[in-house]
């Protein structure tokens, strides 16, 4: 089976080509079935070589063709497969297969169902190179194929101008993070004189020692890439913005799979990152600044999708901070249950913005319990998931970090505390959307509930997000080992209950009105805190006043090409001096006979004052 | 040399006035005859210094070359009255500002 892996990122791009080609003439009923199809069966492939690997777990690597070849440098269309791989190729193609079910229905009615599939099916293909290449040139050949996909499905509508706006935004945020991520390639192969993943990590480990400054460069310049990728502190602004796209869009490439792929960077070079210890607590610092900047910011939105959407740059901030404390497991391991349930509650908020005529705001929405009671069990068990309450997939993984970090020598309970307020917040902020959205009393006429291509995908989700915390991903050869002892009881105790008392705390505030802070949010700290919160700290305004004004009054001022004036005004002068001897070619020979005359005088008159003078 | 001993001053005197006079008619006459009628005097006015000072030097250098300016004289008065009778022909008039075709 192994040996058809290459099948599996084709199928989609194939699928992807053709219906770019024919989208014209193809009829509805073969557009859904090549799209959804093609990753379905790439879903059953992976699913058969997981199979055959989870037998037989020897990583193996499959190179199809030299793509170039420039001096000592000849990066192959190659293929690298280990358990990390299969993790995130499940991922890809499972998730990946609801949510294009899903989308059947959600795009129905929309006049560019053909190159919806095209995009969504290129993304796929994309993300699987991204995930599957064994040297860092072909990672980033898919790296830069997702950005261009997320690109083209934010402004999908692009009649609107302000959600081309949005995809410009996002296009150009990432693109700092990859400039960085380039630069690291470049650095990476000057100093070690390949880019094969595991060849590098190899040859690092011979060459450099533990704290050495060049890996440390390396290290920072690769989490550039991630940290834009994966929308974290300061090149997290596109991700809210991002959420202009269909809402299957949101959950596919926003939410389960492209933004995590800085995650996954981090992952497979982790050898690399083990040599620069300075690097792994900036990335643990990044995260956890990231996910509590972004839960707080959660915690005052109004619009649906942007809630989720900063609660994705939060849970990646838990990602990232497994990373950072060398949970290497435990990162990827969140990074697949937060894929179920975030896929789950995007999709669950994309069946009610399709059933209540596009409306975002939850303030708007309300009692939706017994009108759509599948999207919101789905909801339920998504938030349950997301706080991380016991028993469900994000308990586990969320669980695995916060003790991880806690067993950090040094900063390790301080980034525990930071991670307990964080999942506190998470509770609070995901439970305040549950209960405002479904309880209380109704505001909107709803067109029923979800059909069965939306209800399908829904529940499977909830399934997984139920059961994911109990499966067991084989990453035990990809990385090191972490040391298998436990902290103190008391610390997972506490682990367990924050999420709760979180709960209990949005239960009191949004549902029954028996803690009442109105007081507390209507006071003029109250009032500018919750300001400050809402516009997600003011970054985005800090980062217009700070580039983006500065760039366009540049831009307005070299409009009217300054330096060109100097050149401009030669010529004028030129021009004018031509006028005015023009003027005096008036043809009348009596005037230049005068001329000469006077001319003739003064330089007589000149002549012999100067011999006068002399003599 | 007994007679008129005019100083040679004098004669340059009558020299610049005659070139002035010259020039003060090619200046302010339109007519075209008129201005080549001034071109002459000037170019006799020339002449006239030329001569008064080769007399003065008693050199021949003087003479010689009022013979040249004469047969430049002739030169000019044969191609001048050319040109005016094709200016006449062409513009039926002898006013040179009339016949200025230039758009300045």
């Amino acid at each position: 089976m192994a040996e058809m892996i290459w099948l599996v990122p084709l199928l989609p791009l194939l699928s992807s080509v053709l219906l770019m080609l024919g989208s014209a003439s193809f009829p509805r009923l073969l557009i859904a079935v090549l799209g959804v199809g093609s990753v379905a069966s790439a879903a059953l492939l992976t699913m058969s070589i997981g199979m055959d690997f989870l037998a037989d777990p020897q990583p193996f690597q499959m190179t199809l063709w030299t793509w170039m070849q420039v001096g000592n440098f000849s990066p192959g269309i190659a293929f690298y497969f280990d358990g990390l791989t299969l993790v995130m190729m499940s991922v890809i193609t499972g998730v990946g297969f609801l949510i294009h079910l899903f989308s059947t229905e959600f795009m129905e009615q929309d006049s560019s169902y053909a190159r919806y599939f095209a995009y969504l099916n290129m993304f796929v293909a994309a993300m699987l190179v991204l995930v599957m290449a064994d040297n860092l040139l072909l990672l980033y050949l898919g790296w830069e194929g997702v950005g261009v996909c997320s690109y083209l499905l934010v402004g999908f509508w692009y009649q609107n101008s302000a959600n081309g706006q949005a995809a410009r935004k996002a296009f150009v945020v990432t693109r700092i993070g990859d400039t960085a991520m380039a630069l690291g390639l470049f650095l990476l192969f000057t100093e070690l004189g390949t880019l094969n993943i595991q060849g590098l990590v190899g040859a690092a480990n011979q060459q450099w020692q533990v704290g050495d400054t060049l890996p440390l460069i390396a290290c920072l310049l690769l989490l550039g890439g991630a940290v834009g990728k994966s929308a974290q502190l300061p090149l997290h602004t596109w991700l809210p913005d991002a959420m202009a796209g269909p809402t299957p869009v949101s959950a596919l490439i926003h939410a389960a799979t492209m933004v995590t792929a800085g995650v996954y960077l981090i992952a497979r070079t982790h050898g690399l990152f083990l040599l620069a210890p300075t690097a792994m607590m900036v990335v643990a610092v990044i995260g956890l600044a990231t996910s509590l900047m972004a839960a707080f910011t959660a915690l005052m939105q109004s619009d649906i999708k942007r809630i989720l959407a900063y609660s994705t740059i939060s849970q990646i901030g838990y990602m990232f901070l497994a990373l950072g404390v060398g949970a290497w497991a435990a990162g990827i391991f969140h990074l697949m249950t937060h894929a179920f349930f975030k896929a789950l509650l995007f999709l669950g908020s994309g069946a009610i913005i399709h059933y209540l005529h596009h409306e975002h705001n939850i303030f708007k929405m309300g009692g939706l319990r017994s009108k759509m009671p599948v999207t919101f069990w789905s909801f339920m068990i998504g938030s349950a998931a997301l706080a991380a309450l016991p028993m469900t997939s994000g308990f586990f993984s969320k669980d695995q970090i916060l003790l991880q970090a806690y067993q950090l020598p040094g900063a390790g309970p301080w980034l525990w505390l930071g991670g307990l307020l964080g999942a506190l917040l998470t509770a609070v902020y995901s439970f305040r959307l549950v209960f405002v959205v479904f309880f209380g009393e109704a505001k909107t006429q709803t067109e029923g509930d979800t059909g069965w291509r939306m209800a399908v995908p829904l529940v499977v989700l909830c399934t997984l997000s139920l059961i994911g915390g109990y499966f067991v991903i084989p990453l035990d050869q990809v990385f090191p080992a972490s040391s298998g002892d436990h902290p103190a009881h008391w610390v997972e105790y506490v682990s367990i209950s924050v999420p709760l008392v979180g709960v209990l705390l949005a239960y009191l505030i949004f549902h029954s009105g028996q803690l009442n802070v109105d007081r507390l949010v209507n006071s003029s700290i109250g009032q500018s805190l919750r300001q400050f919160w809402h516009s997600g700290w003011g970054i985005d305004w800090l980062y217009d006043v700070l580039l983006v004004r500065p760039y366009y009054q540049l831009s307005r001022l070299m409009k009217g090409e300054p330096v060109d004036a100097f050149y401009s005004l030669v010529v004028a002068l030129n021009q004018t001096f031509n006028h005015w001897l023009a003027e005096s070619q008036t043809g009348r020979m009596r005037w230049y006979v005068a001329s000469m005359v006077a001319g003739l005088i003064l330089l007589l008159t000149m002549a012999l004052q100067i011999s006068l003078e002399a003599g | 040399m007994d007679g008129l001993n005019i100083p040679l001053n004098h004669i340059l005197l009558v020299s610049t006035l005659l070139f002035s006079i010259g020039m003060l008619g090619l200046m302010i006459r339109r007519n075209i005859i008129f201005i080549l009628m001034s071109l002459e005097v000037m170019l006799n006015a020339a002449a006239l210094a030329f001569v008064a000072a080769g007399a003065h030097w008693g050199q021949p250098d003087g003479q010689v070359i009022f013979l040249l300016i004469l047969s430049v004289a002739a030169a000019e008065v044969a191609v001048g009255l050319g040109l005016v009778l094709q200016v006449q022909r062409r513009f039926k008039t002898l006013d040179m500002d009339d016949a200025n075709r230039m758009r300045g």
